[in-house]
């Protein structure tokens, strides 16, 4: 905590993204986030995906619930979730959990019920993985944040 | 018949044998002596009593015909016969009378020992003594003897009897009675002899043979008349030179005097005319009998098959006079059989084809089968291996020591390999089963070998020069989808860069005239508008590709040998994935190496060349990668070149560089900041140090290199993520441009005069967020409707000047208020809404605008379909989710002006 991180935090933060773009976790659209955070809103990007974690937690337990139902039949409710959540993930730039989110939604319009099931627990492995990827990014972001805020008097 | 002929044949002979016309050899194999036996005649000649024999049919040279008889061996032989055969009956006759007479002669002896037995009766009566031998009377030779005694005795005895008897009157009577019995004997013996004598006389007027000959002949010829007159038989006879000389059943429209005395090939034309020629030629000069197939295309009468037995004829002297000839019409029977072979052909290749193509369905199925499962696999092997990777990678930026920090490089690079691996799987298998969509986007070929070039460069770990060229015909802008053609050549150069110890590795881009291999249909829509063929080639100074390695380079998982696949490792998919991309591409990919002195891969894609005037509207690639559009120099630039900077480390950052692995040239310091940096950080923490080192140093190295350019993709991200002090530390011109960028923006929409009005409808929460970011970006507010209901609501009160308009919404979707909305504008009202269910509530304050209004969807799925039946429902233009900053600003741009 001495300031003299920054420069290793940023690599780190930078590795970490590429690493995500190159698995495909990411895309373009989370660097137009990024873009789009500037000095009015400097917490832009965390805002928007904690937002996108609250709801897709939302979704996702709805998800769950609609599919561990024995009588289970409604397969528009489920598609109409899978819509805001291949919304909201395309938005953030969240492109494999957009992916298999498609793949989960096509299995619920043939309303295949295995798909779904392997569906939800895909997108639910996906969408974890995210979380704790966006989770570690924010970490590096905060130390990074609190190493630059670092001064010496010269 | 032939054949019921030659199967009756027998060599009995004691059947009466009739001697037919056919010569004797007719069999061909057949032993010289045997004879036909048609039947015999006496069974025969009822037959043909009822018959009547057409001889008007017949055709015969009869001046030839005898003379042929005397000549020939078979005509001897024939006349021999029917010889040999009178004689045979009149030996026959006269066994007839030879039986005949000793039937007589039997009758003669029963009565003499009739008579013989009477006499001894009335010797017995008298008691006369006799002297009777007491002998075997079975002996004939003794009864024969002892007949004639008696006759002897019967005189004697008469005048015996005279003497010994006593009363005349007795014997007077006795001998009377006794002379009765002589006279009907001696009457007896005289008609016997009568008998005899007519008998002998018949067979006299028997004994004619010419008469009884021509009898023969003619019943035979009567026979064969009747037999043959409807057969589909011709025969003949040719001479020498195979000039008809006879023929029976003649072509009916042909004259006698047509054929006799002409060739074959004098009478027809047509094909089998000269080979049925050659081969009466052929028997005749083998002199050996044989039958041959000949179908025969005349114009007298069509196609015909015959099956035309010839054989040889011979002269007494054994010389070759000429041929017999036969010929049987057999076109159904062949037709019949060619249709059976045919059949039984067509049959077998069916079975041939079902069991292939059993096999195939089989081995597709099986393919079909492996190819999912590879798919799945991958996938499901990249989720958790992507695990590892990141793991791996955040384990990296915790404080390790020097061994457990190489351990875990080479578990990210392994991980990393992996993940290209699956990640070329599912390419290929996506392009193959034609999943893969093209895109058509406007971009810059000089940026792209650029781009390219640069990336290479940033990763290169050799001492390498990285060129590029392109001439100057090569547009600045064309058309082509550039995700694809920067994978193609990223993959080239990587691996030319792989291959390549030392010297060169580039890129070549020049225009070509349309190649051989694309054909017209497939060009058919290039052509109308501006096409261009771009030819690129990525050549190197590499260790090459034997020539026997060159067929089999392009095909999956396969490397130029083992060998190669151990020291340069990689996945053999690269090229077979390039290859299919140029392919849907409408290119092609080729390869020209020389082992030991490099390999040229070239690719010839067609490109639409992007018109000036939309220039200026559609800067999607450029813009991404480019903040410098003003930078004039730069478009057209057709060289660049990237060094190996080794030298300049070596005496510069020697210390900094402690372990060698890490990309050397890299390590190209840009400013004294980072040279402090460097230093401090090298105390501080050496090896951790080094890495970020050589991460945030890759972006000041090109910067350096391509100075005065605008900067790459490649470090873009970075910029891109550093929004504070790291930027600053870059060099200034990116930032500078980033920044410019987005000023740009803001002063082109701000500029215009008044606020505008705009609505977004849509109902997730995230989505409005980075929507209303953006807007704000752009300088623009916007009110929010979370429905379709909602919007119609808004847009009742409100004068908008635009609407944002989700398509996939709960309530009512955006389509469906789409219509609504556009029937409000056609009617004026809103009861086509109310109708549908919309609660409104109809004011004194509504607007009614005679505008239409603007409706952009926002739609996820960006398929063709989607966006007609977008603009089928009334709205005028759709954005592609994810809404980005770019799409919103043309989109702004378009119809807020």
């Amino acid at each position: 905590m001495l300031g003299l991180g920054v420069d290793r935090l940023q690599a780190d933060i930078n590795r970490l993204l590429t690493s995500l773009f190159h698995q495909g976790v990411l895309d373009e659209q989370f660097l137009q986030l990024q873009q789009l955070q500037d000095d009015t809103s400097p917490t832009f990007v965390y805002d928007v995906i904690n937002i996108y974690f609250d709801e897709s937690e939302k979704l996702l337990r709805s998800l769950r619930l609609l599919l561990m139902d024995r009588e289970f039949s409604d397969y528009k409710k489920i598609g109409l979730h899978l819509n805001q959540l291949v919304g909201s993930s395309s938005s953030i730039g969240a492109r494999r959990v957009r992916n298999v989110c498609v793949a989960f939604r096509s299995a619920s319009e043939l309303n295949n019920r295995p798909g779904c099931l392997r569906g939800l627990e895909v997108v639910e492995h996906e969408y974890h993985y995210l979380k704790n990827m966006m989770h570690e990014l924010f970490q590096l972001e905060q130390q990074r944040l609190l190493a630059a805020g670092v001064r010496y008097p010269m | 018949m032939v054949c019921e002929m030659e199967t009756d044949q027998t060599e009995e002979m004691d059947i009466e044998v009739l001697s037919s016309m056919w010569p004797e050899d007719v069999g061909g194999t057949q032993a010289d002596n045997n004879q036909f036996n048609v039947e015999k005649p006496a069974g025969d000649s009822d037959t043909l009593k009822e018959v009547d024999i057409a001889e008007k049919r017949t055709m015969a040279d009869l001046k030839r015909l005898p003379e042929l008889m005397n000549t020939t061996d078979q005509g001897s032989s024939q006349l021999t016969n029917l010889v040999k055969q009178w004689e045979y009956m009149q030996d026959h006759a006269v066994k007839l009378l030879r039986e005949e007479l000793k039937i007589l002669t039997k009758q003669r002896e029963e009565a003499e020992a009739k008579e013989l037995k009477i006499i001894e009766e009335h010797n017995f009566e008298t008691q006369e003594p006799e002297n009777v031998p007491v002998l075997d009377d079975t002996s004939h030779l003794l009864r024969r003897f002892k007949h004639t005694k008696r006759d002897a005795l019967v005189g004697s005895k008469r005048v015996e009897i005279d003497e010994e008897f006593d009363t005349v009157a007795y014997w007077k009577q006795k001998a009377l009675s006794l002379e009765k019995m002589l006279e009907a004997s001696t009457e007896r013996e005289r008609r016997l002899i009568e008998k005899l004598n007519e008998s002998l006389k018949t067979m006299e007027s028997h004994s004619a043979p010419v008469e009884e000959l021509t009898q023969n002949l003619k019943r035979a010829e009567g026979f064969l008349h009747f037999i043959l007159q409807n057969a589909p038989i011709v025969m003949g006879h040719q001479d020498k030179d195979l000039r008809y000389l006879f023929i029976y059943n003649k072509f009916p429209t042909l004259r006698e005097q047509d054929i006799l005395g002409k060739t074959d090939v004098e009478i027809f034309h047509g094909g089998g005319v000269k080979e049925s020629e050659d081969f009466k030629r052929e028997v005749l000069e083998k002199g050996k009998a044989s039958k041959r197939e000949i179908t025969f295309e005349t114009d007298l009468f069509g196609s015909k098959t015959f099956l035309i037995y010839v054989e040889p004829v011979y002269n007494k002297a054994r010389e070759k006079i000429g041929i017999n000839y036969m010929g049987m019409e057999v076109t159904d029977q062949v037709r019949k059989r060619e249709k059976m072979a045919k059949l039984r052909e067509d049959n077998a290749v069916r079975k041939a084809m079902e069991s292939e193509l059993n096999k195939t369905i089989h081995i597709t199925e099986e393919t079909m089968r492996a190819k999912q499962m590879l798919a799945t696999m991958s996938h499901e092997i990249r989720s958790p291996l992507s695990g590892v990777v990141g793991m791996a990678e955040i384990l990296s930026t915790t404080r390790l020591d020097k061994e457990q920090r190489q351990l875990l490089n080479v578990m990210i690079s392994s991980g990393d390999l992996v993940l290209q691996l699956i990640n070329d799987i599912l390419d290929l298998s996506k392009v193959e089963s034609g999943v893969m969509r093209l895109e058509a986007t406007k971009f810059r070929p000089r940026e792209v070998v650029k781009h390219v070039l640069q990336t290479a460069a940033a990763s290169l770990k050799k001492d390498l020069t990285l060129e590029g060229n392109i001439t100057d015909e090569v547009p600045i802008e064309v058309v082509g989808d550039v995700l694809r053609i920067r994978q193609i050549l990223t993959n080239l150069i990587s691996n030319a860069i792989k291959f390549t110890h030392e010297g060169k590795v580039g890129i070549k881009l020049k225009v070509i005239s349309q190649p051989s291999f694309a054909s017209e249909e497939q060009n058919g829509l290039t052509e109308t508008e501006t096409s261009v063929w771009i030819r690129c080639d990525v050549y190197d100074t590499g260790i090459g590709i034997p020539e026997n390695a060159l067929p089999c380079l392009f095909k999956k998982y396969m490397q130029a040998s083992a060998d190669h696949a151990r020291k340069y490792g990689g996945t053999g998919l690269g090229l077979a994935i390039c290859k299919q991309l140029v392919e849907l591409m409408g290119g092609q990919l080729t390869v020209t190496s020389q082992v030991n002195a490099g390999s040229t891969f070239t690719f010839i894609l067609p490109y639409k060349v992007a018109t000036s005037d939309d220039h200026s509207d559609d800067q999607d690639f450029s813009d991404m990668v480019d903040h410098h559009q003003a930078e004039p120099d730069d478009t057209t630039e057709g060289y660049f070149q990237f060094k190996p900077l080794l030298g300049t480390i070596y005496s510069n950052g020697g210390p900094v560089i402690g372990n060698s692995n890490f990309l050397p040239h890299k390590v190209m310091l840009t400013s004294p900041l980072k040279i402090i940096n460097g230093f401090v950080a090298d105390t501080s923490n050496n090896t951790g140090q080094s890495e970020t080192a050589q991460v945030e140093n890759g972006c000041g190295y090109m910067d350096e290199t391509c100075s005065g350019q605008r900067p790459e993709s490649v470090n873009q991200y970075e910029n891109g993520t550093c929004p504070s002090k790291e930027t600053e530390s870059c060099s200034s011109s990116s930032q500078a441009s980033s920044e410019g960028g987005a000023l740009e923006m803001e002063s082109d929409l701000t500029v215009s005069s008044k606020q505008p009005k705009l609505l977004l409808v849509e109902d997730n929460k995230i989505n409005i967020m980075v929507a209303k970011s953006m807007m704000k970006q752009l300088g623009y507010t916007f009110d929010i409707a979370n429905n379709g209901v909602e919007a119609i609501t808004a847009i009742k009160d409100t004068s908008y000047d635009l609407v944002l308009m989700d398509v996939c919404m709960p309530v009512l979707d955006g389509l469906k208020a789409t219509r609504l909305i556009r029937s409000y504008e056609e009617s004026g009202n809103w009861d086509a809404a109310i109708e549908a269910g919309v609660d409104i509530k109809t004011s004194e304050n509504d607007v009614h605008s005679t505008n239409r209004l603007p409706i952009i969807a926002m739609t996820a799925n960006t398929l063709a379909e989607s966006s007609e039946e977008c603009y089928a429902n009334g709205m005028d233009s759709f954005i592609s989710k994810p809404v980005t900053l770019q799409k919103l600003k043309e989109c702004l741009r378009q119809y807020l002006h």
